[in-house]
This record gives structure tokens, C-alpha cells and sequence, in this order.
């Protein structure tokens, strides 16, 4: 964790400007009570710092009295989420402290996206939010808010394989197949930024991505042979 | 079988390299075994490029990992971990955890697992528990409703720990007055991918050992040598750091007990757990469907395995229990660490006379660290010893890793033979043709990877060290690769065709992301005569044929000759089937392109599909077990390993000591290539994994509490897309008939050489060798302060 995030709230439970702010109940953008958009991370452990000091502070709230916008705040349990993925609408009820990540496999059933170190730095568990890779096991599913989740399973269109899907059995560009689908993404969201790219490109693209097979030069040449075959229009 | 009646049979078998000595010799077949294969170049199927047969659910995220397992009712289970380097449990109070809502189960290990075991029980400590002797050594595990639950009920169960004393420096472990790890004389066996010791050596303090090997008189060889090269090398812990953690999900039903596991063994898993838990190994269902990478590390059932089963058992449910990033760094085996002393005796034109070896490892609280018999095997001298040791410390233990021993022991004789070359005024690879013709450990294969290698790479573009001008300065560097040739018998197939015309393999054997299910598709599919991707493979599943465990590159060897000869079976069968329906006798037929056809009129021919439903029952089935391999007739070259050659150039830095590998021609051999496609990937992955190992990864630990420092993948670096320099992969056919494929391993010979060949480089730019792994910015720079004549500061 951060310094920020340590800083979020102290060991009474109390957090500094939570009551400022009006109490979201939902992140539904149907919803009129739902989440101002993009959360900052600050602000959202201000919420989950309430809802992690719960337990010692539930005995404090039943004795006395707690301020109207603790009782009002998100967590620790379950919370109705609203999660557009691969093209469909989901309603979860999910803890606030879920990540993408586990929303995706354990609520949606979607294990094509990988936890390799659940803090960031395999980039494995790679989805596109609005076409942008974001490590999921980092990004909470209540942060996700109305931005359109792609994950590996919905990148397809139907039968028909994503151009880089087909390059990647073509070339060989996987092995034992666990950082693939986070791979894939990443480099999917290059081809779609710069449908040119050179290889310093893909390597920049991918440089998140860790493959301890060793798959790297053939994930370089399945995405620049993706990249000519859109350009040939094929 | 019918050409088994007639007595002894030949068949005519490729035998040598194309492009260099290919021929064809008549060789005895052993009974029962079908015709040699003729070389890669007149097969349909096999030796063909050819794309994974799994690679569609690969991409998808349709592949079903152990982690992805996820039965109804399933629980989430997390282990409790020795927060001390060296400590006795005095109490364990779990009555905390089992008030949270979402407890299910606590489980106890009653024994340490993993690590070496006292020979003699008794001299254990007085300890009501296993005794800790690393940091992260599990000590049981909860099971909760959910993950979070799991972390949460884990921090509530209270152990109390007496400390002990702890050491984990290999030098200090080494003197009198050091911590001592066991109280007496300890062992421990290997794993099917290598690893362990040699059982019943003596121990003194932390050190056991050694284990000894000898050959001719090296004091004489040294006395005779007209150059003596010595060198001290250093090499770190690596940890395997695959993508997907150690883990099972465990069920414990009336009928028997079901376990998905990450591992490089199904039957390495029923096994263990059938030991441990006294059940028939019948009762217990090993699952791999995919798995994420093991490299040597997940073989086994593992203290994790055995816990899943029994909180299962307790709580009826399903059980996943899955190490976390940080377990896996701490507890989930490493390459060990080794310090290696060589001394080599030459002659003036380069004939050796003498190879002394003397190697002190690491392997934490497990055995195994030694540098393996690469200096003993590679290259032809009269005289050889060495003794190798290993020292305990309170580390987590070592385990096999991609090759034991063979990448720290081609990292210092390879060097040292760059070294000797220099010394002698020869090229490297001239000094290489005068001393590598160890035929059984694959000389003939370098030979000619020699020739190809140099001619690709441009080795004649190599000048003297250090001669270029400027900051950055390049050089060339080669090393060599030798594993030797593992199989294993306990390989088997079941290969059936269907009424449908569907042909299916099953075997209890693992995809470990090598490729194994398309190259069984393509032995299949050669000997049906149809295209791999129509070959149903059904593999990781031990209600199947045993299977070999993956490692050692056995699996490509082992396995696809038991495919072959089962489909072999089921062919013969078809034939006779189809053989009145196309008025001719079984000799007569062939299988190929989907059809069953007459070889002397192909007109007369029946689809697959058509012949397969002339069958009465529901399918044709064969099952085969691996045969031992045929024995090599006498004075035939007897070859019992795999080559390599491999190649870097490399820019290094002076001013900032940065290293960049710009290129590696590598040239391999495996036998006979089924999937050069599958090949070159794994081919690049041991080059990959062997540049990491050589510039970035280093588990640290800090002295003052054992705790590995760097238990994640942002600061235990290992090798990224922008870090890959350009590869090229050149392969060569090596048919020795061998077995009804002949097809070998490259996993392991991938790796060996790599280091190596980089330090050689770096030598060659700069002229200061490296003798320590990883070769840091800050060793570098280090060495070159100091001429590289002491090994740099840690």
C-alpha cells in the first residue's frame, strides 16, 4: 500500500472529509443516488477505510450514536454494482473492497483474465476499460463506474477470432498460455491506438506483460503480422 | 502382434544429421514395434510446423487452469507460514478463527514437507510441532467461505514461536560456531525433474557431503599440463516464478478424492497423495487440464495438495488452495545457489588433461545444490574428480529447476574454456573441435551446430577483448549445451477410433505449455493418416493411461513413441477391417490423407470415416506402453544427450555498466523435431530464461530476519518483452533410432548454455570476466575496477 492509501483514514474509524460528500449507494448510473464517476483512489479508501474499521467501530456505533454518514457508508458488505462487460449488462452485489479482477472470476465466471501477483506487476489479469489495458487486480470494481469492460472472452466477435488471436496460434505466440489472454489485450489496445507500430512499439506495449515462458519474440511478430494484415485490409 | 509371428524383423532406419551424415542403415526392430519413421522430410504430419492444437483456448481465455477450477460449493483455503527463520511452535490457538461467520476448517501439518528429513527421527528437537527452519515454511491452513474470509480467518489464528538461532549465509553457515539447521545427518530424494543428492552422505555442522566423482589421475593430468586455467565462480538463488502459483483444488468425496493441481505430474500428484493419505492410488483422480508454467518447481502434491485434501475431508466441500505470489517466491522451490571452483590442465594444442571441479551450494533447508556432471560429461579428458557440497541454511528449499546444476556448471566451465582458449592463442570454437568428441554426450550434434551457428552469427566478425573504442563497447560470445537423454517407461496411451471416424488419444500425461498435446496429435495423425488438428487429445487425467511426469525433458521422448505404437495397433486393426472391402490383404492397405487406400492402385480407397464404421463395436482401441529404447547395434555411435550451441553479442556500458544482449543464434538438437514450430518457442524460452537468470534475478534475503526481501514481480526481476534481444533459432535433425519416433527433449538443453555464452561475450567486449551471477550494472562496473581479478562485492 501507499503512503496515500496508509493515510486514509486512522484507528477510530474516523476519516477525514467522508462526511462531505453525498453517500452513494450504488454505482448504476440509472440510479439516482449512484457513485460520482471516476472516484479518486484517495477517495475511494476514505469509503473502504470505513468499511475495513466496521468491525471495531460497530460495538463503538451501537453504544453511542454514529454520525449520519457512517451509517450511510459503502461496505463492509455487499453492494449492488453495476458492471457492463464484453457488451453485457451485469448487476453484482459485490463487497467494495472487490477488485475487478475477482468480480470477473468469481461473480461473472470469467477466468479467461489471470492473477499472476495480484498487485500489479505481471499484468496477467489485463482488461481493456474503454479500449484502455488497466490491471484489473488493481482497479476496484466499484472504480470500474459506466467505462466498458473487454476482457479476453469478448474479444471476438462471435466465431470470428480477433485478427491477433488468429496471429497469436499462428505464430506460436504462447506457450503454456496463462499470460496470453492479458497479453493479447495489451497488445490489441496498441493496434488500436497505432495500427503502424514498430517493434520498440510493441515491446513498449507489452512491457508490462511477464511471460516466464519466454513467448516475447513470437507475441512481436503475431502482433506486427496482426498489424499488416489489417493494413492489407484482410 | 502379426509381424511379431515371423520371427526377428529389421527396419530400415534414418540414422545421422541431414546435410552432414544422413544415411540409412538396416537395424533389428524389436518385436512389436512398427516400421522407423524415414526422415522429417518424407513425413506428412510430423516435423511439419504446426500450429497448437489447444492454441484457440489458449487465446480465448477458454483454457481452464487449476485456478480457474471452481466447484460448486468450493472453499477458499490459506495457508499459515512460519513468520521466523528458525523457531519452535510452542501454541497454536485457533479459537478466534473459528468464531469468524466464515471459518469452515483448520488443518495442521504433523510433518515438514519439501525439505530434507533427519535420517534418524529422534535426534529432532523436542517440539510439539514441526520445527521452522525458514521463513514461510507452512505450518497448516484455514478454509473459509471466500477469499477474503480466508485472509481474514488466517491473521486470526495466534501462534506462539519460541525463536531460534538462524543463519542464511553460506559462508558463515559453513563455520563452528554457526546456527546449525539439523540436529544430525539428514536426506532428501529428488523430484522427477532432477534436484536432491545422493542419499547416506556424512554431515559436519550444516555442511554434508561431498559427493564425490572421479575418473584417471587428475593430480598426474595437472602435473602433465602444459596451461593451467583456475577460476571461482558464483552463481544466486533463482526462483521459478511461473505465471500460475502451486495449487490444487481438492474434493473429498465417499468415492474418492478428486484433485485439480498445477503440476508437472498427474501421477506425481496420486502418487504422493496416495503415500501420504493411505489411499488406493484407484480412489484418487489427478486432474491438469492447463496448467501455468513449473520449470521444475511443481512436482508433487506439496504440503499445499495435502492440506486442501484433509480440510476437504473435513468439511465435505471442495477445496482450492492456491500460494500467493510471496509463497511462491519463499516456498516454492529455487535454483540453489552455488560457489564452484575449476581447475583444467591443457595441453599446448588445446587437449585436456585434467578437470577439477570442487562446488559449495545452497539448496536453503533441501539438498541438491551441486552444478550437476556438465564438467564430467562435456568434454573429452583423461582425468576428472570433483566433490560437491551442499550447506544448509535457513532458506526456502531448492528444488529442481529447468535443468539442475547444468546452467551454474556451463556458466564456470564455459568461461573457464574461453579462458583457455585465450591462453592457448586458439579461436574458441577450434579449441571446442579439438576437445568436444564425447560422442554420448552429443558431439556429433555440435559439431555441426558449430559450423551452422558461426557461419549465421558471423563469428568471424570476433576480435580481440576489449579492442573496441569507446563507452559501449561489444563483443561475441558462445557457449555449449549438454543434457543427457532421459525417458521414462511409465508412459502409456490409449488411442481409439471411433464408429464416427473420430480418432482421440488419452493418457494421463500434462501440457506444461510445451506443446505435448500437438505432438501427440501429430504422431497420431502420421500413423492415421490424418491432419493433426483432427485428433481429439484428451491428456491430464490420471482415470487415463499413467503418464510421465514433465521434467528432464522426458515428455516428447517418453510419450510420443507410446502414441505411435498404440496408433500403430489401431491401424493394424483398421486395415484388417477394411481389407475385404477393398479385396486386398491388410499388407497391401495404407492409412493416409483420410483415406484407406490400396498402395498399388489408390484409386481403390475408402475414406476414413467409411472404414471406421465397419467396425462392430464402438471403436477401435489400443493401449501402449513406453518400450525401453532399442538398443543401438554394436560399434553404432551411442548417443545419450542432447547438444547445442549458442551465440550472443552483447554492448556493454562502461560508464553505467548496463548490459545489452543485442543477439543470440542458438542451434539445438533434439532427436527427431516433431513440432519445430513448439520447438523454436521453448528454444527461445530457455535463451529468455537464461538471460534473466544471467543479468536480473536474485532472491534476496535479509540477514537480520530471513525474510526474503523482494517476494513479489516488481522487485525479483525477471525479463521483460523490452529486454528480449533478436533470437534465431536453427534446428537440426539428429536421428539415432532410438525409438518408433526418436524424438528427444529441449527443454532443459535450451537453458544450459546461456549464461555462459553472454559472460563470454561480455568478456570479448570488455575484456574483464564475470564470474558471479546476475551481472548487475554495479558487478560490472565493479569488475572493471578491479580487472575481474577477485568476484565483485554482493
Amino acid at each position: 500500500m501507499s503512503r496515500e492509501d496508509e493515510a486514509a483514514g486512522d484507528e477510530s474509524g474516523r476519516v477525514e472529509g467522508a462526511g462531505e460528500r453525498p453517500q452513494p449507494r450504488t454505482n448504476d448510473p440509472a440510479d439516482p443516488r449512484s457513485w460520482a464517476w471516476r472516484t479518486t483512489r484517495r477517495e475511494f479508501f476514505s469509503y473502504t477505510a470505513l468499511g475495513a474499521a466496521a468491525a471495531a467501530a460497530a460495538a463503538r456505533a451501537r453504544a453511542a450514536p454514529a454520525p449520519a454518514e457512517a451509517r450511510s457508508a459503502l461496505g463492509p458488505g455487499a453492494v449492488p454494482v453495476v458492471l457492463w462487460v464484453n457488451g453485457a449488462r451485469h448487476r453484482l452485489e459485490l463487497e467494495p473492497r472487490a477488485t475487478l479482477a475477482e468480480a470477473l472470476r468469481l461473480n461473472l465466471g470469467l477466468t479467461g483474465t489471470k492473477i499472476g501477483c495480484d498487485r500489479g506487476a505481471c499484468s496477467a489479469c489485463t482488461v481493456l476499460l474503454d479500449g484502455e489495458p488497466v490491471s484489473s487486480c488493481m482497479t476496484f470494481a466499484l472504480d470500474v463506474g459506466t467505462r466498458k469492460v473487454t476482457t479476453i472472452e469478448g474479444l471476438a466477435e462471435g466465431d470470428r477470432l480477433h485478427p491477433l488471436q488468429e496471429a497469436f496460434v499462428a505464430h506460436d505466440a504462447l506457450q503454456c498460455g496463462f499470460c496470453t489472454p492479458g497479453m493479447v489485450l495489451s497488445c490489441a489496445a496498441l493496434l488500436v491506438r497505432n495500427p503502424n507500430p514498430t517493434l520498440d512499439d510493441v515491446k513498449a506495449a507489452t512491457s508490462g506483460n511477464l511471460c516466464r515462458c519466454g513467448t516475447y519474440p513470437k507475441v512481436f511478430a503475431a502482433t506486427l503480422a496482426a498489424a499488416s494484415t489489417r493494413r492489407a485490409g484482410r | 502382434m502379426a509381424e511379431s509371428d515371423r520371427g526377428p524383423q529389421t527396419g530400415r532406419f534414418p540414422i545421422g544429421i541431414p546435410g552432414a551424415d544422413l544415411r540409412t542403415e538396416e537395424r533389428p526392430l524389436p518385436p512389436g514395434e512398427p516400421p522407423p519413421w524415414p526422415p522429417n522430410a518424407e513425413l506428412k504430419v510430423v516435423g511439419k510446423p504446426t500450429r497448437r492444437v489447444d492454441g484457440l483456448a489458449k487465446v480465448t481465455g477458454r483454457a481452464l487452469y487449476t485456478s480457474d477450477v471452481k466447484p460448486p460449493g468450493m472453499l477458499w483455503a490459506r495457508r499459515l507460514c512460519s513468520p521466523h527463520a528458525h523457531a519452535r511452535i510452542t501454541a497454536i490457538d485457533s479459537s478466534a478463527a473459528e468464531r469468524h461467520s466464515g471459518f469452515r476448517g483448520v488443518e495442521l501439518l504433523d510433518r515438514p514437507i519439501g525439505q530434507a528429513h533427519l535420517r534418524d527421527p529422534k535426534q529432532e528437537l523436542h517440539s510439539r510441532f514441526p520445527v521452522l527452519r525458514y521463513v514461510g515454511q507452512p505450518i497448516g491452513a484455514v478454509a473459509a467461505v471466500s477469499p477474503a474470509a480466508a485472509e481474514e480467518i488466517r491473521a486470526l489464528v495466534r501462534v506462539e514461536y519460541e525463536v531460534l538461532p538462524f543463519t542464511i549465509d553460506l559462508a558463515r553457515a559453513q563455520e563452528a560456531s554457526a546456527p546449525i539447521v539439523y540436529p544430525g545427518p539428514v536426506d532428501m530424494g529428488g523430484s522427477a525433474g532432477g534436484g536432491g543428492a545422493a542419499s547416506g552422505l556424512g554431515m559436519n555442522g550444516n555442511v554434508r557431503g561431498p559427493s564425490r566423482s572421479a575418473r584417471g589421475d587428475v593430480a598426474k593430468g595437472l602435473a602433465e599440463a602444459e596451461v593451467v586455467v583456475e577460476g571461482e565462480f558464483r552463481t544466486q538463488v533463482q526462483t521459478h516464478s511461473a505465471l500460475e502459483t502451486h495449487g490444487v483444488v481438492a474434493h473429498w468425496k465417499r468415492d474418492g478424492l478428486t484433485v485439480w493441481a498445477s503440476t508437472q505430474g498427474t501421477a506425481s500428484v496420486q502418487d504422493e497423495l496416495a503415500a501420504t493419505l493411505g489411499l488406493p492410488k484407484a480412489n484418487i483422480r489427478v486432474i491438469t487440464e492447463y496448467m501455468g508454467g513449473g520449470f521444475g518447481a511443481k512436482f508433487g502434491a506439496g504440503s499445499y495438495g495435502l492440506l486442501a485434501a484433509l480440510l476437504s475431508r473435513k468439511t465435505g466441500a471442495p477445496v482450492r488452495l492456491m500460494l500467493d505470489r510471496a509463497e511462491e517466491h519463499q516456498s516454492a522451490g529455487n535454483r540453489p545457489a552455488t560457489t564452484q571452483t575449476l581447475r583444467v590442465g591443457a595441453k599446448r594444442d588445446g587437449t585436456l588433461t585434467a578437470i577439477q571441479l570442487r562446488s559449495v551450494g545452497t539448496a536453503g533447508v533441501a539438498t541438491g545444490a551441486g552444478v550437476g556432471s556438465f564438467a564430467e560429461r562435456m568434454y573429452a579428458c583423461p582425468s576428472f574428480s570433483s566433490e560437491q557440497y551442499d550447506v544448509f541454511v535457513h532458506a526456502g528449499p531448492g528444488t529442481a529447476f529447468r535443468a539442475p546444476g547444468f546452467p551454474p556448471g556451463a556458466f564456470g566451465l564455459e568461461q573457464v574454456m574461453d579462458e583457455l582458449a585465450e591462453r592457448l592463442g586458439m579461436d574458441p570454437l577450434a579449441l571446442r573441435e579439438r576437445i568436444d568428441t564425447q560422442v554420448e554426450s552429443g558431439a556429433l550434434a555440435r559439431r555441426e551446430q558449430r559450423r551452422i551457428g558461426a557461419e549465421k552469427f558471423g563469428w568471424s566478425r570476433r576480435r580481440p577483448p576489449g579492442s573496441e573504442r569507446g563507452p559501449v563497447k561489444r563483443g561475441l560470445g558462445v557457449a555449449q549445451a549438454f543434457w543427457p537423454r532421459h525417458v521414462s517407461l511409465e508412459s502409456s496411451c490409449e488411442v481409439r477410433l471411433g464408429r464416427d471416424g473420430k480418432v482421440e488419444l488419452r493418457s494421463g500425461v500434462q501440457d506444461i505449455g510445451t506443446g505435448t498435446r500437438t505432438v501427440l496429435a501429430q504422431t497420431v495423425g502420421e500413423e492415421l493418416g490424418v491432419p493433426a488438428g483432427e485428433v481429439t487429445i484428451r491428456i491430464g487425467d490420471t482415470l487415463f493411461p499413467r503418464g510421465p511426469n514433465s521434467g528432464g525433458s522426458v515428455t516428447t521422448a517418453s510419450i510420443t513413441p507410446a502414441a505411435r505404437n498404440a496408433a500403430a495397433e489401431v491401424k493394424r486393426q483398421l486395415l484388417e477391417l477394411a481389407a475385404p472391402k477393398l479385396r486386398a490383404t491388410p499388407a497391401e492397405l495404407a492409412a493416409e490423407g483420410g483415406f484407406v487406400y490400396v498402395r498399388s492402385s489408390p484409386a481403390r480407397r475408402l475414406p476414413l470415416s467409411r472404414a471406421a464404421r465397419l467396425m462392430k463395436a464402438g471403436a477401435l482401441t489400443a493401449v501402449a506402453k513406453r518400450t525401453p529404447d532399442y538398443a543401438p547395434p554394436p560399434g553404432a555411435a551411442v548417443v545419450k544427450g542432447y547438444g547445442g550451441v549458442q551465440f550472443v553479442e552483447v554492448a556493454v556500458d562502461t560508464d553505467t555498466g548496463l548490459v545489452r544482449v543485442e543477439r543470440v543464434v542458438a542451434v539445438h538438437d533434439c532427436g527427431r523435431p516433431m513440432n519445430p514450430l513448439g520447438v523454436e518457442s521453448q528454444v527461445n524460452g530457455g535463451i529468455l530464461q537464461g538471460l534473466s537468470y544471467a543479468l536480473y534475478e536474485e532472491r534476496r534475503l535479509d540477514p537480520h530476519t530471513g525474510r526474503m526481501v523482494n517476494p513479489n514481480l516488481e522487485s525479483y526481476k525477471i525479463l521483460g518483452p523490452r529486454e528480449v534481444p533478436r533470437i534465431e533459432v536453427h534446428l537440426i535433425e539428429d536421428y539415432r533410432g532410438r525409438s518408433s519416433t526418436d524424438a528427444g527433449g529441449i527443454g532443459e538443453p535450451a537453458i544450459v548454455p546461456t549464461a555462459a555464452a553472454l559472460a563470454n561475450a561480455i568478456y570479448n567486449a570488455i575484456g574483464v570476466r564475470m564470474r558471479e551471477l546476475p551481472m548487475t550494472p554495479a558487478r560490472v562496473l565493479a569488475a572493471l575496477a578491479t580487472g575481474g581479478r577477485k568476484a565483485a562485492p554482493r
